[in-house]
């Protein structure tokens, strides 16, 4: 079983400690591609939370099992077998959803995420906890990216929560600046997503380090690092 | 006191390991192919739905009064098309006249990949509409060619071919105006919709080409 330490530590490392796309930096493949908005962004996050979660308590399961040699090529065997298996069954049974998140499903192959993970936690852990992590690690990315999405879109656009209709038909996206704002092509390509992501990072190690001076009771660090408005 | 632990030797070693490997790859192929095989049916009755479906954008219904998908020729690969292989074809018919074309292009030069397109063309010559089929174009950039990603909801980009012509419209101009042609495009993603107009205008040009065969009702392919 798990205990309420256990669970609130995995909590916190996949929401902040050690966060996906923050932290460890991982899956900059479709986290590039595909938070041009955060419908995207969120739908991605959703898709991964799901295979990241089956993967993480497959091999939790059959841990024992792997020989510590060919773990990673058995690995693999079994994020690309099992993300093949969900596509399949999405298209399916849940044919709707698929339509709106079958094109994402594929990416996360190229996504180290899930293969970090397995590697790093499930393949040391029970599944429970394993759920858990892959879960949590998900919950963690989707906030991120549908940060970085929002980012991008307001940025490069102005609107927010463009493709809103694909996932609930009816609802309209937001126009936040005025219709006749020029937009920044930058924040919707790819080296606008970096720096973006470059900006979120900072603003993260800021934060910890205020924590980290409050903490030991010192004044905060006299020269914080670049604030987010310095992307352009 | 404990007794000597058995080492194996390294041949054993290597042997058991990809004995175990080949296991895990046996095991997880077969619930590959069990997914598959399980899957299949829903699969292919949900793409036929879609394809009737996507027909009915393209092709507006009071142009015909026949039963489509029974109506299905083979096209044989061509250039025009841009297809390798063979591709399948709906003929429309009212009051048992041919009326327009139902069939599927692509565009090979697309930013990621190929571009497939389903494209309507009545017995005139005349585009009665083209949609976007499947495409791997970026999202969020270059899928605005797809009218449910496009943001413009009351005239989406690839509503600009409907109705237009090889008469009625010149070699030139079959481009994005950037490039001197009569077709707009989202700046930064130019790529995209220039493969699609190529697309188009090529295979207009292939009806047109083999408009006796393609309309008679026996089929070209048969």
């Amino acid at each position: 079983m798990i205990s309420r330490d256990e669970l609130s530590e995995i909590r916190d490392n996949g929401l902040w400690k050690q966060n996906s796309s923050l932290v460890q930096i991982l899956g900059l493949c479709p986290l590039l591609a595909v938070t041009t908005n955060v419908v995207n962004g969120v739908m991605l996050s959703l898709a991964t939370i799901i295979v990241m979660a089956i993967a993480n308590v497959a091999v939790a399961s059959l841990r024992n099992l792997i020989p510590h040699e060919i773990r990673i090529p058995v690995f693999i065997l079994i994020v690309a077998a099992l993300v093949t298996v969900v596509d399949l069954l999405f298209n399916a049974q849940l044919h709707e959803l698929y339509l709106v998140l079958g094109i994402f499903i594929p990416l996360i192959v190229t996504n180290c995420i899930v293969l970090a993970r397995v590697e790093a936690f499930a393949n040391k852990n029970p599944p429970l906890q394993a759920a858990f992590d892959g879960v949590f690690m998900g919950v963690g990315m989707l906030w991120t990216l549908a940060l970085l999405g929002g980012l991008r879109e307001l940025i490069g656009g102005g609107t927010l929560f463009s493709g809103i209709d694909m996932v609930f038909p009816g609802l309209q996206p937001l126009q936040l600046l005025p219709a006749d704002y020029p937009g920044l092509l930058l924040a919707m390509l790819p080296p606008g997503a970096f720096i973006l992501l470059g900006c979120l990072i900072a603003w993260k190690n800021w934060v910890e380090a205020r924590a980290a001076a409050r903490d030991s009771g010192q004044r905060p660090l006299p020269t914080p690092p670049a604030p987010l408005t310095d992307h352009a | 006191m404990t007794p000597p632990v058995k080492t194996p030797t390294a041949p054993v070693m290597a042997v058991r390991t990809a004995v175990i490997l080949l296991i895990f790859v046996i095991a997880f192929t077969s619930l590959l192919a069990a997914a598959h095989l399980w899957t299949r049916p829903a699969i292919e009755e949900a793409a036929a739905a879609e394809k009737m479906k996507l027909i009915g954008e393209v092709l507006p219904p009071g142009l015909y009064d026949n039963d489509l998908l029974a109506d299905s020729r083979r096209l044989a690969p061509a250039a025009g098309l841009g297809l390798e292989e063979e591709s399948t074809a709906y003929l429309a018919r009212k009051g048992g006249r041919a009326s327009a074309l139902v069939f599927e292009a692509a565009a090979a030069d697309g930013y990621a990949g190929r571009i497939r397109l389903l494209l309507a063309v009545a017995v005139d010559g005349t585009l009665l509409g083209v949609r976007v089929t499947q495409h791997k174009e970026t999202p969020g950039l270059g899928d605005y060619i797809e009218p449910r990603k496009d943001r413009n909801k009351e005239r989406p980009w690839i509503r600009q071919f409907d109705g237009l012509s090889l008469a009625a419209v010149g070699d030139r101009a079959w481009r994005v105006r950037k490039d001197g042609g009569r077709f707009d495009a989202v700046a930064g993603a130019t790529v995209t919709p220039r493969a699609v107009i190529k697309a188009v205008h090529r295979a207009l040009q292939y009806v047109a080409e083999n408009r006796q065969q393609l309309f008679t009702a026996d089929g070209a392919g048969k």
